[in-house]
Parts: structure tokens; sequence; C-alpha cells
């Protein structure tokens, strides 16, 4: 990618907002942020880094009125501020752009945009003049959407636009981008960035919080890095590497596990053929694929969220049927096989929502272990469940997968979220399973509890578990798999037969549909 | 700080946090109760007799406090029923109905069905909680096979039920006494009814299937796999949906055991309390169940604890009713303002969040 | 009986119907507007059973129809901003917060009428004002219609203008946009500086307000004067109605009507020698069997779409 960072020479040496001595504790007895100092230059692009629970989102929420620090102070241009709710943080100019979007999927992108702050007359809201002031700050920002579409029907990229446009209708002059580029490709990412450099050259500041350090290092010109609720560091990107910012992020040399071993396939755990799904507003979200993985491979499967991939991963956990063709596990067609026949198929699954699909949050690290095993006869006599036995278990995985719990009575909620997946890969992983399907499994935890989940992966694969890995960081799906499938508008449109030597462009390309590969080349996917 | 017999704060202070629950539920039962006081206070020329007699009323004499254990046994049943089918996070109210349809079919096997003694109530009995487990159930097939809700159709099945089972007793059937001061059916053979344990109360030998009751429950909420399902299915469905928890079977067997829970409680009070059916309007234990509940935080083994709570505030209620001018509705306010607040969640939650900055800053120094 | 066939297909039970539906359709409403935020409002019965009250004691006592009115407005709202304080304030679960509401509405009104005045039963020791009936000039000389539309209660009329107020209310304003935005995702809300709570705070008393309407029409307009638990339900009733007209004013208003018809009916078969009890569960009964004729159409549709397009695909 070719841009430049041309902001070099136009840094004032203003600080346009400077956060003193934050001391942040939760109710539940978290530090989430330990005295910690952030101050940011007008007109640059500042970068945030750290961990997952380095304090970096808790820092933000405190930024932007959502949350509210135990102690410290913010200044704004020199001011002094409080902040107690997320309109004074708009009156203040700050601006936050959340990782989850924050949009009404009934109503317009101009009803959106406007939400808030909505034009009126009289009485009655004034929808012409909202569609005008939308159309018109679109233009200003060469931002390209129909502000009359419903939010509900609008690809990833555009939402976030929504999202940005939200921010900017609000005169906000420091703009907080949260992993911005999770859901983006290469290619998406690549309009942000000018974007964000459109949007400096006309005076704002910006705040990038993300973990990819590379584009860190090619937007920003200052990086702060955090590291277990304190600050540790702030450097100007020129004069630090990213290795460096990476050992001070972690504190150690981390080694992303890498996949060594050449894959020894055997026989055919899953085949999916000629698998279709057609969603309520009568689109195909999965449209005729076929596929085939093999025990003792990591198959990975790439495409920017909304491609199919969700619904795949539903029909393949049995949790919808497909509009039309067929699954078999282990050889058997699992068509009309309720999920808890498919698990004892020794299927497991790491599911995207961890907290909404993974867990129970209110309930024990061994009442969570327990809700497959507990029908097996090991663990119950007749009707009555052998308590003493599954804690037994818990507290053996607990140690197993270093979770960092008080004891296996402890809830789930009271765990940070890298040691919550600990807890759901810990469940699924225990019994050997014949078939892993991983969706997204390290997301948004930090980099110790990924680098043992990346190597259990490994171990389990060569074992000769079948595994299926979904998951939209590249470098982790580069890295751990043996082959990748890229799927787009719900088809497979390429097939990497072998990923060594591929460049994560090459697959923004196939993720972004400007181009496919022929029939000829996906077929060796499918593996009799 | 001094630690002299461990009674510092230092160490008081971490014990609240863990176990703040509890003074949660202490706080929201004194906060009821002191609205009670004050409004006695406010209307009743003889605000210290009312209140004595509220809260010691129960205990003035043998027969009173029998009083207390006879509507101790219904209120748990009640209690029972509402737990099993509120841990689901089903919010059926259908105990109602079921108690009043549980106590009917018992009344007309007893009058209708001759069966050898102790035969005879327990098939009563066990019929009138197999009508109420159908009557839950089919609140629970229709939320499973259309979504429809179950908070609705349980309210309105109540009244359903009531009219339907007063029609039969009263009109239909031919079960109603000519004869009677007050609107009842014939007098039920003695042996259908349950024995009288201790003289000199009405205490009957339901109080033994209660507590058969709350250890039947304790075991399948705690102790088997569908109570686990049970409890996996009310605090994340989507999850057990996914580990292999059939959650429709969760949610049918659950109601299905509530309205059973339900039916034997309306059985076992009529036929332990009465010589006739003579129900001749709801009698709101099923209401009672919910509040016996939510004081037990759905745990079986508070139930009777519960239960026997508000059993003893009723009757200290009935006792100044009757000699002050205090009527007993007041018991419907202390009840809702003690639920309220119990459900609050974040009620106190500052004070809790304070002693929990203290504790985290002291760790750290 | 036949007599009563022949009634119910006369014009004046049509103007029953209305007259019955307005109570049903006033808490219909509260319910629409608050599930619309988001905060179900299951309190609808306590709401109307304390402003019934209100406006009876407060008429009765004081002699005027107007503070008698206020008095019951007051009392509803007291109720609602009991709800609203214990389930947004103290985050108690707003379903369970409501029950225990209810659980307060029919002893709590019993306890403070006889405190007042010394009778359990009904207040009929007391002289409570009524809203008068309107007769429309020139409507009521329409054949047919006139009959049907004009000489109802003051708020019988009011009930059916404010389907029009609350369509424009979450339609038309910025109030609304915001109500509805907080109810379909508060975080979007949220993130846009809308203060969801005090949002919510405003969408449960304006349900509250409504709701206490029909509290107020009850005992100062249906009847004259409060009787033990007078509400008998209808609370509940208006939340199977909300959601039959998928929270939209003017689906709430037909479902409303739909339920005044069952209670219409009933209340012709009770003189007419049906058995009492019986003809007392037809309300009941439609209510379940609408409601499920609602959510089973609901789910037809789902399914139906996915059917369309297997069969298009083959």
């Amino acid at each position: 990618m070719q841009l430049c960072n041309l902001s070099e020479a136009v840094i004032q040496l203003e600080n346009v907002l400077e956060m003193k001595q934050i001391l942040k504790i939760y109710p539940n007895g978290v530090m989430a942020n330990n005295y910690v100092d952030f101050s940011v230059m007008s007109g640059e692009i500042h970068a945030l880094v750290g961990e997952n629970g380095a304090g970096k989102t808790t820092l933000m929420k405190i930024l932007f009125g959502i949350e509210q620090p135990t102690s410290g102070t913010i200044s704004i241009y020199g001011k002094t501020v409080k902040i107690h709710s997320v309109s004074e943080a708009l009156e203040l100019g700050l601006g936050m752009v959340q990782q989850h979007f924050m949009l009404v999927p009934s109503m317009t992108v101009a009803e959106n945009i406007v939400l808030g702050a909505e034009p009126v007359k009289g009485l009655f809201l004034d929808k012409a003049e909202a569609v005008r002031v939308t159309k018109e700050l679109c233009e200003k920002y060469s931002f390209n959407i129909d502000v009359n579409a419903r939010v509900d029907t609008l690809p990833v990229g555009d939402k976030q636009k929504v999202e940005i446009l939200k921010v900017l209708f609000r005169k906000a002059k420091v703009l907080i981008l949260d992993e911005p580029t999770a859901v983006l490709t290469p290619q998406e990412t690549e309009e942000l960035f000018k974007q964000l450099l459109i949007l400096k050259e006309q005076g704002h500041t910006i705040v990038f919080i993300s973990h990819k350090l590379r584009e860190v290092q090619e937007l920003c010109d200052r990086v702060t890095i955090m590291r277990k609720a304190k600050t540790v560091g702030v450097y100007r990107m020129a004069d630090i590497s990213i290795d460096k910012i990476s050992e001070y992020m972690i504190g150690q040399e981390v080694t992303t596990a890498v996949n060594t071993t050449p894959a020894k396939p055997g026989e055919v755990r899953l085949k999916a053929s000629h698998l279709t799904y057609i969603t309520e507003n009568n689109k195909k979200a999965v449209n005729d694929v076929s596929f085939s993985l093999r025990s003792g491979e990591i198959v990975g499967v790439v495409g920017v969220e909304g491609n199919g991939q969700k619904e795949l991963v539903d029909m393949l956990t049995g949790a919808i049927e497909p509009s039309s063709g067929t699954i078999e596990i282990c050889g058997k067609n699992i068509a009309g096989k309720g999920i808890r026949q498919i698990r004892d198929l020794s299927v497991a699954y790491i599911p995207q929502e961890r907290m909404e699909t993974g867990v129970a949050q209110n309930c024990s690290i061994t009442e969570n272990i327990a809700s497959y095993i507990y029908q097996k006869r090991d663990y119950r006599v007749g009707p009555l469940l052998r308590w003493k036995k599954l804690a037994k278990t818990a507290r053996q995985l607990i140690s197993d997968y270093q979770i960092k719990a008080n004891s296996e009575d402890t809830a789930i909620k009271m765990l940070s979220g890298g040691n919550i997946q600990k807890v759901v890969v810990a469940r699924e992983f225990m019994n050997d399973p014949a078939l892993i399907i991983a969706d997204q499994p390290t997301r948004g935890i930090d980099v110790g509890a990924a680098s043992l989940i990346h190597k259990k992966l490994l171990d389990l694969r060569d074992k000769g578990a079948a595994v299926l890995l979904i998951s939209s960081d590249l470098t982790e799906v580069m890295s751990l798999s043996d082959s990748i499938i890229v799927l787009y508008g719900g088809r497979i449109c390429a097939w990497f037969p072998d990923t060594s030597g591929l460049q994560e462009s090459d697959l923004g390309l196939y993720m972004l549909g400007v181009r496919s590969m022929s029939e000829e080349e996906i077929r060796g996917c499918f593996h009799e | 700080m001094n630690k002299v017999r461990g009674f510092s704060m230092h160490n008081v202070r971490p014990w609240l946090t863990r176990n703040f629950t509890i003074v949660r539920l202490t706080a929201a039962i004194l906060i009821g109760v002191l609205f009670a006081v004050v409004i006695i206070f406010l209307i009743s020329d003889d605000a210290g007799a009312a209140i004595s007699k509220l809260f010691t009323g129960a205990l003035q004499s043998k027969r009173r406090f029998g009083n207390v254990i006879e509507l101790m046994i219904p209120l748990t049943f009640a209690g029972l029923s509402v737990s099993v089918m509120f841990k689901a996070n089903q919010f059926n109210i259908g105990t109602e109905g079921t108690f009043y349809a549980g106590g009917a079919v018992a009344a007309m096997i007893a009058l209708c069905v001759p069966l050898p003694p102790f035969i005879h109530p327990l098939t009563a009995i066990l019929a009138g909680g197999f009508v109420g487990g159908l009557i839950c159930l089919l609140v629970a097939a229709l939320k499973v096979k259309w979504g429809t809700s179950e908070l609705v159709t349980s309210l309105m099945l109540n009244y359903v039920v009531y009219y339907l089972f007063k029609y039969i007793m009263f009109t239909g059937s031919g079960l109603k006494d000519p004869n009677s001061g007050y609107i009842s059916t014939y007098k039920m053979p003695e042996d259908a009814t349950l024995g009288l344990m201790f003289t000199g109360t009405r205490i009957h030998y339901g109080l033994i299937l209660m507590v058969l009751a709350v250890v039947l429950v304790s075991i399948y909420m705690h102790r088997t796999k569908w109570g686990y399902a049970l409890k996996l299915t009310g605090e994340n469905m989507t999850f057990a949906k996914y580990s292999g928890i059939s959650v429709s079977g969760v949610i049918l067997a659950s109601q299905f055991i509530g309205g059973l829970i339900g039916g034997v409680g309306g059985a076992v009070q009529v036929l332990g309390m009465y010589e006739r059916f003579q129900w001749s309007s709801l009698p709101g234990y099923g209401f009672d169940g919910i509040i016996v509940a939510i004081l037990a935080r759905k745990n079986p083994i508070f139930i009777p604890v519960a239960a026997f709570f508000l059993a003893y505030l009723r009757i200290g209620s009935d006792a100044m009713s009757s000699s002050t001018s205090v009527t007993n509705e007041i018991i419907s306010i202390i009840q809702s303002i003690i639920i309220l607040f119990v459900s609050a969640q974040v009620f106190l939650d500052s004070y809790r969040q304070r002693m929990v900055v203290r504790e985290v800053v002291d760790r750290n120094e | 009986m036949n007599e009563a066939l022949g009634y119910i297909f006369s014009l004046g039970f049509v103007y029953s119907i209305l007259r019955v539906t307005t109570p049903i359709l006033f808490a219909t409403l509260g319910s629409v507007v608050a599930e619309r935020a988001g905060t179900p409002n299951i309190a609808l019965e306590a709401i109307m059973l304390f402003s019934a009250l209100g406006g009876a004691l407060g008429s009765g006592l004081t002699g005027s129809l107007w503070l008698g009115f206020l008095i019951a407005i007051a009392s509803g709202l007291l109720i609602t901003v009991m709800l609203a304080f214990f389930s947004l304030r103290l985050k108690a679960d707003i379903i369970l917060a409501g029950i225990a509401l209810n659980l307060l509405g029919v002893g709590g009104t019993v306890f403070i009428m006889y405190t007042i005045i010394h009778d359990k039963g009904n207040t009929s020791s007391i002289a409570t004002k009524t809203f008068p009936n309107l007769v429309i000039p020139g409507l009521n000389n329409v054949p047919v219609v006139g009959e049907i539309l004009s000489g109802h209660n003051v708020l019988t009329y009011v009930a059916f203008l404010m389907v029009i107020v609350v369509w424009m209310l979450l339609f038309k304003t910025r109030l609304g946009l915001r109500i509805r935005s907080v109810g379909e995702n508060s975080k979007a809300a949220e993130s846009v500086g809308i203060h969801v709570e005090r949002t919510q705070w405003i969408a449960l008393l304006i349900s509250g307000f409504i709701t206490s309407l029909g509290g107020a029409f009850m005992s100062m307009g249906y009847m004259n004067g409060f009787g033990q638990n007078m509400v008998s339900g209808r609370g509940f009733i208006a939340l199977a109605a909300a959601a039959m007209g998928q929270l939209h004013p003017v689906g709430a208003m037909f479902s409303a009507l739909l339920f005044g018809t069952a209670d219409a009916v009933s209340n012709v078969l009770a003189a007419a020698r049906i058995p009492d009890e019986l003809v007392k569960m037809i309300p009941y009964i439609v209510t379940i069997v609408g409601l499920v004729i609602y959510s089973v159409s609901m789910d037809r549709r789902k399914k139906k779409r996915v059917v369309r397009e297997t069969r298009e695909l083959s």
C-alpha cells in the first residue's frame, strides 16, 4: 500500500487533550486504569496500543463520558473539564466511533446521523431538512452513501462511514476510533486511511486504537503504549519499531505460533455439498458451497463479515437447516439431527460471540464446563450429577489452560475476556474432538491467551483433529492454516491449497470480489 | 487498625461485599416493615398496640401459631411452583389457576370416586397435580410452538380455569350442597381428607407432604441433570441450545412440573383444611407464591423460610386487624415494597461499590 | 336467549362496544408507548385501579369533578413513578416490578378506601362525580351512524382521539424518534448523547398518564364510583392487545375493539340466563385465542418465505 505520512512538518505543539493520573476501579474490584497519563497534540493521528485488558477501552470510555474515573483529571485545550455524559463529551468536540456499531437498523442513514440533534419544524420532525443536511456533510468529506437507505441494508464498510458521519455532524474535532479496521478488508482499510488523512488536513485530531501494529506504523504520527492498566511509554512513530512496540506491550518476545510441521491429511471428517441458505429477506446468504475438511489439517475461511460465514457456521453446527445441500460429519449426514446429536459425533464449536453463545456468565466455571459432559455416564449416577467430579475436572482444566480465577466456583463474568475464552476452549477441547469449528477464536483477547489457543489448535491438529478456522485476523489465518478458502457473496471464490508465499493483499482482492478463481481452481477443496 | 477479635472493618468488609445479597434482603425487609409502621402510626389511634399485634400476634397462642404453620403449607407449594417456572426465565404466573383446579379436582375425586383409605387422598392429590400440570403445559406448549407470551396466556388461563371449575363444582355437576348455609359442595368423606397432626391446631398431614415437596424439588434443582439443564436455560438460552440442551423440552417439563406442584398444593389445601370444597373466589395463594419465590431467590431450600416469614406476617396482620382499626390489607403494601426492594439490583450498590474500592486500594498498597 | 341474540345485532350493541372498549383502549395505548421505549409497562392494572380509586374518592370528597380527575391522574402517576424508579433507577427487572405493583393494586386500593371512608366494598357511601355524555349536534340525527357515534361519554371520544395523538407522537415528533431509537437499540441512542434513562422515564410517564385516563373513566364514567377490584384484568388484556396490534397505535385500536366486543358480548349474555361463570370466561378465552392466532400468523409468515424460496431453487 502506498500512503504517505505527511504530517511531520505540521505538528503543532499544543496539547488538545490531556488525561492525567486517571484511576478507575470497577465494582467487581478490577483496576482497569492505574494512574494513567495520556495526551494528544492538535492535528495529529495518535495511536493507542495495548493488549486487551491493558486499559485502552476503559480510558476511552472515560474520555467519552460513558464511564466516570475514580480519580484523575481531564483537560481540553488546557482547560480542566469534567465529562459526565456522552452529550457533554460531544459538546466538547469529542467523538467516538466504537468497535460495535451503534445504529438503529430500521431507520435511514439520515435519521441515524441526525438522531439526538434532529432538525424540527414547530412540534414536528423536519425530515427534508435532515436529508439535506446529511447530503451536504457527505459531500464535504467525500463520503459516498445514499442517505435515504435503511441502515440494515448497508454493507459493513458503509455502516462505519455512517458512524464517522455521526460524529462529524456534531462537529467533533477529536475523533476516537476503536479498532476501526477489525471488520474491513485491506482495500476498505486503505479507503478509510485516505478518509482519515483528509480529516486530518481539515484540522481534525484522531486517536486510533488498534491491535494491528503495521497499520499503526503506516498511519500514525505518535503512539502511546499501555500495559496492565498503566502507560508504558509515548513515542514518535519515526523513533520506534514495531518489534519494540510489541515488546513494550507484552514485556517479552512473543512468537506467534507458526505452523511448522506440514499437514498429514487423513480421512474426510467434514463434507459440505452444494450448501445453500436463503434468508428471510429472500437473500442467498450461502450459495452452492462445497468443500471438505480432512483429519490432521487446518482449513482457514476468510471473507469480509456478512458474506455467508455466519450462516455457513450455523448450518455446520446444526443451529439452522440448509435450504438445500448436505453436510456429512464423519461420514454421517446431519440433516434433521439436533445439536446434541451433532456434538455426539465429536464436534467442538468455539462460537464467535462467547458471552451470548459460549458461556452462562452468572454461572461458575464448573457449571460452564459441565454444559455438554453432564449427560455422560461418567459424570452422573442415574439422574443425579456428580458435582465433585465435575469440580475436579474444572480444576484440572483451570491449571492446564492457566485460567486466572479464584477457584472453579468463580462466576464467569468475573473473568477477563481472554480467560473466558480459555474456559470455552478448555471445555470444547476436553475430549479430543474429531472436528473443531473455531469462529474468531482469538478476537478481542490478549496476546498471551491467543497464543495459548493457537498452540492448542496446532497440537490437536497434529494429533489428527480436523479444524475449520473462520477468522477476520488474516495474520492468524495465514500462520495457522494449511489451506485457505475465500468466501464472497455466499460463494467460494478462491482456494489456496498452499499458504506459503501468500500475501494479505492477495486475499484482500478475492475477499472484495475484485478477482475470483475458476471452477477448476476451486474444485480441489472438495475431497471425496 | 486493631484487629481485635476479628471484628474490625478490615475483616467485616470483605464478608459484607461477598455476602451482599443477604445484607440487601435484610435491608429490603426492614424498609417494608418500616413503611408499614409509619403508615400505622399515621392512621391508627392506638399505633403501639397495632404494631405489637402485627409482629407478635402470631405468637399469642398455640392456635395462632398453628395458623402460621397452616398458612405456610400452601405458600410453600405455591412458592416452589413459581420458582421452578421462573428459574427457566419463563414468567408463567398460572399457579393461581392450577391451585384452584387442583383443589377442585381433588374434591371431585374425594366425592365421586370411592377408594380405600390412604389411597383415596393420595389419588385425589395426584389427580389434582396432574391437572395442574396439564394447565401449565398448555401455556408452555403455546410458548414453545408459536412464541406466545406466557405472561399473558397464563394470567388469562387463571381466570378461564377458575370460572370453568367454579361452574363445574357449584353448578354443572350437581355436587353443590343445597342445604349448606354457604356456597359449597357436599361434605367430603373423611377417609379422603388429610387428618390432623397436632391437637389444638388445624395443622394437617399435608405438612409432611410439604416437606417432601421441598426435599424433592431441591434435589431436582440442585442435583439432577434436569435441574442443571433448567438453570442453564434460564441463565442463557442460546448457550443452552448450543450445548445440545433441548430448550423446548426444558420449558415444557419445567412448566409441567410447576403446574403439578401448584395442583398438588391446591389439593393438599382443600383436603387438609376443609370438609367441603367452598372456594367461591380465587384464594390468592398462587400470587403469593410469586412473593415467596422472589424472597427465596428461587432457591427451593429457602422457600419454606420465606413462606414462614410471609405467613407469620399475615397471621400477625390478621390479629392486628381483628383487634384494632388497621385493616389487614396493609399486608399487600408491605409485600409489594419488600419485593420491589429485593428485585432492585443496584439497591445499596453505591455503598457496596465504595467498600469494594477501599478493599482494592488496601490490597494494592 | 333469542332476545340476547337480537340485541347483539342491534345498533345499541355497537354503541356499547365503543363504551366498553374505552378503558381497554387507554391501557393498550399506554402499553404501546412504554413497549416502544423498551420498558414494558406491566403495571397497567395497578395504575388503573389507583387512578379509579383516586377519581372516586377525589371527586366524592371534594365535590369537584375536575379536582377528582386531577387526583385520579396523580394517583395513577404515583404508581407509574414507582415502576420507573424501581426498574430504571434501582435496576429491578421491570416485569417483576410490574407484577409487584399489580399485587399492590387490589389490596392497596381496598386499604386506602377503608382507611378513608371505612368501607371495604365500594365508594357508594360518597357521591362521586362522573363525566358527562356528549351528544354531538348534527351527528346524532344521522341514521345508524348517529346512534353509534353520538352520545358517548366525553372520555370515550378522548380515547379514540388518543390513537391519533399517540401516532403523531411516535412517528412525527423528535421525542417519538428518540423513544423508538431507545427501544430498538439503546446503545445507538446513547452514542449520540440521548439520555436513555430520561427518555424511558418520559415514555413511562406518558404511558402512565394515558392509562390513568382509563382508570378515571372506570369510576367516573363507566361506573359511578369505585368497587373492589373493578378493573378485573383489563390491564392484562391491554398487554395482549398491544402485542397483537404490533405496537402500532392503529393496530392497538383494532385489537382493543376486538376485546371490547368480547366484553360487551359477555355482558349481554350475562343478562340472558346463560351460566354466569361461562359467560365471564369469554373475554379471557378470546384474549388467549387472539394472542395465539397472532403468534401463529407471525410464525407462519417466517416459514412461508423460506418454503417459497426453497421451492424456487428446485
